[in-house]
């Protein structure tokens, strides 16, 4: 499979819009492994690094989950490919830097990437739409025991996985969502939610910036330790604070509702009136207001069949996505221009909001 | 908060300040705009406090313990690697750098993790392969050597382990492809 007929294919971020993404976006799930034997990719000799590259590529490419996938070098792969494939975070923004000896395998529907020769041998991920722990978890859990099958993989029975960094050892596994936030941002509550997280060892970035300025207030939360807990452990100790912070995020929905929902139907009504009618659009400004808009969508003032195109779009107005129909050498100003010739587009026949709704009487 | 806290890597006056509880523990991390800016703090993908901990933890003053726990070995025989690597890179080696640099790992994990004994997933199959070949080799050793000291009924018996052994591996070569025939794994033998 080429990687133009793997971007062109619908794929699992950016077509599986549904209200149950709503609070949730996306769960992901990441494996560190290794081989026994070799140097870490940092510290392997070039050539080393061509053998796990060339080893691993055919190990990985044949398990039945990459039956139909691209299966690449990295520097096969063009300046833009690799943005896009970060955008949709398939790789790593590191790994689309190594300029020889690194790999990558993704499946068609892009729920499933190896990333071979980063920081580790290999990197499994798997991405799901939603809230998704159990099912991303038995997913990769099979692929890893199919590769596993044909490589010997660096493990210790006192330390489990073996991994280039020890804040990796152990389950070496990483598991996120990406959540959507915007009543915690607006009512100033984040702050107080990412102490409360980190209290409970669990990791928040912005996904789009830090802190409480991350635009589009899309936060992704992690676990923070992989040694001394199973994977199943981590993964249902994530999963209650996920949804403990989901009930904060709709709780803050309804107390905005209550006591100050001129202000937040004004700040949706106006993100609705720049999407249609905008000339320049930077990727943070696009990012806010397709939060609001989505907001909005959850809060019933826009049909739920509107839902697919704006998480889609939080997608597609990265800077890749945009240059990919524009072209690699435009500016950035020309860039802005056409993501807000994107929008007017999308949004031309988007329904208006519907604030009755909600109307106080 | 009456003097300006200094950033933790480099010293100027720190503007990004991290707290963490891992393992029960509070960490802070106190960081100048520019550290925040390199070690990924701003960065989307890459930050990770558990890192910036480890780096902490390998600052000057803090590095005595790493010297003193450093089990005799200065450098991983299996790849060549050093302690000041470490201290270079925040990564290890190879996989054998865990035995090599035992007395220096176990101490980091402690305030890294929360506990220090992996209680997950196993790889069987991988285990069980190597442990199958390791099982073979030693037979074969066994059953030269006692053919050499002319004790026959033990090589009988060696040999009748060695093929009962041989019909499993023999199958689970097949669904290996050609892993184990790629000649630059001269290494992986001596790291067992
Ligand atoms: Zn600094
Ligand atoms: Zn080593």
């Amino acid at each position: 499979m080429k990687i133009s007929a793997l971007l062109a294919t619908p794929s699992e971020l950016t077509d599986t819009a549904s209200s149950k993404c709503a609070v949730v976006l996306m769960t992901r799930i990441r494996l560190a492994r290794n081989l026994a034997g070799h140097s870490f990719p940092g510290w392997a000799k070039e050539p080393q690094r061509e053998d796990i590259l060339a080893r691993c590529r055919e190990a990985v490419g044949a398990t039945s989950a990459m039956k139909r996938s691209v299966n690449s070098p990295v520097a096969d792969l063009s300046d833009l490919d690799k943005q896009i494939l970060v955008e949709r975070h398939l790789i790593s923004r590191e790994l689309s830097g190594t300029k020889r000896g690194a790999g990558i395998v993704i499946n068609r529907d892009q729920t499933c990437s190896v990333m071979i020769n980063e920081e580790d041998h290999l990197r499994i991920q798997v991405l799901r739409a939603g809230f998704q722990l159990k099912k991303a978890w038995s997913q990769i859990d099979a692929i890893d025991c199919e590769i596993e099958e044909r490589l010997d993989y660096a493990f210790d029975p006192e330390l489990g996985y073996l991994t280039a960094c020890p804040t990796n050892l152990g389950t070496g596994m990483r598991a996120s969502a990406m959540m959507h936030l915007p009543a915690l941002v607006i009512s100033s509550q984040m702050e107080k939610v990412v102490r409360a997280v980190n209290q409970l060892g669990m990791v928040v970035r912005g996904l789009f910036g830090e802190g409480s300025d991350a635009s589009g207030s899309i936060f992704q939360i992690s676990n923070q330790t992989t040694l001394g807990e199973s994977e199943e452990a981590i993964l249902k100790r994530l999963g209650s604070v996920l949804q403990s912070i989901v009930e904060h995020e709709l709780n803050a929905r309804e107390k905005l509702l209550e006591v100050d929902s001129g202000k937040l139907f004004d700040k949706i009504g106006r993100a609705y009136g720049i999407l249609q009618n905008c000339h320049q659009l930077t990727s943070s400004e696009a990012m806010n207001l397709l939060s609001l808009l989505r907001l909005g969508i959850d809060l019933g003032l826009f049909p739920e069949a509107s839902r697919a195109v704006t998480d889609r779009l939080l997608i597609e107005a990265q800077p890749g996505h945009i240059q990919a129909v524009g072209g690699l050498d435009l500016e950035s100003a020309k860039r802005d221009a056409l993501r807000a010739e994107r929008m007017r587009l999308e949004f031309n026949d988007f329904a208006r909001p519907d604030f009755s709704l909600h109307q106080k009487t | 908060m009456a003097s300006p806290l200094k950033c933790d890597l480099c010293g100027k006056p720190a503007t990004v300040h991290l707290t963490q509880i891992v393992n029960s523990k509070m960490h802070k991390v106190d960081l100048c705009e520019a550290c925040a800016q390199a070690k990924g703090v701003t960065d989307p993908g890459g930050f990770s406090l558990a890192d910036l901990l480890l780096k902490a933890s390998m600052n000057p003053d803090a590095s005595g313990a790493v010297e003193a726990g450093n089990s005799g070995a200065a450098v991983c025989p299996s790849c060549g690697f050093t302690p000041s690597d470490f201290k270079k890179h925040g990564r290890f080696g190879c996989p054998q750098c865990f035995r090599t640099f035992a007395g220096m790992v176990t101490p980091m994990l402690d305030s890294m993790h929360k506990g220090t004994r992996h209680v997950g997933k196993v790889p069987h199959r991988a285990i069980e392969r190597r442990s199958l070949h390791d099982r073979l080799v030693e037979l074969e050793a066994g059953l030269i050597a006692a053919i050499k000291a002319e004790r026959y009924e033990d090589a009988a018996r060696l040999r009748d382990e060695l093929q009962q052994l041989r019909q499993p591996a023999a199958s689970l070569d097949l669904t290996r492809n050609a892993a184990p025939a790629s000649p630059p794994a001269a290494t992986s033998s001596s790291a067992r």
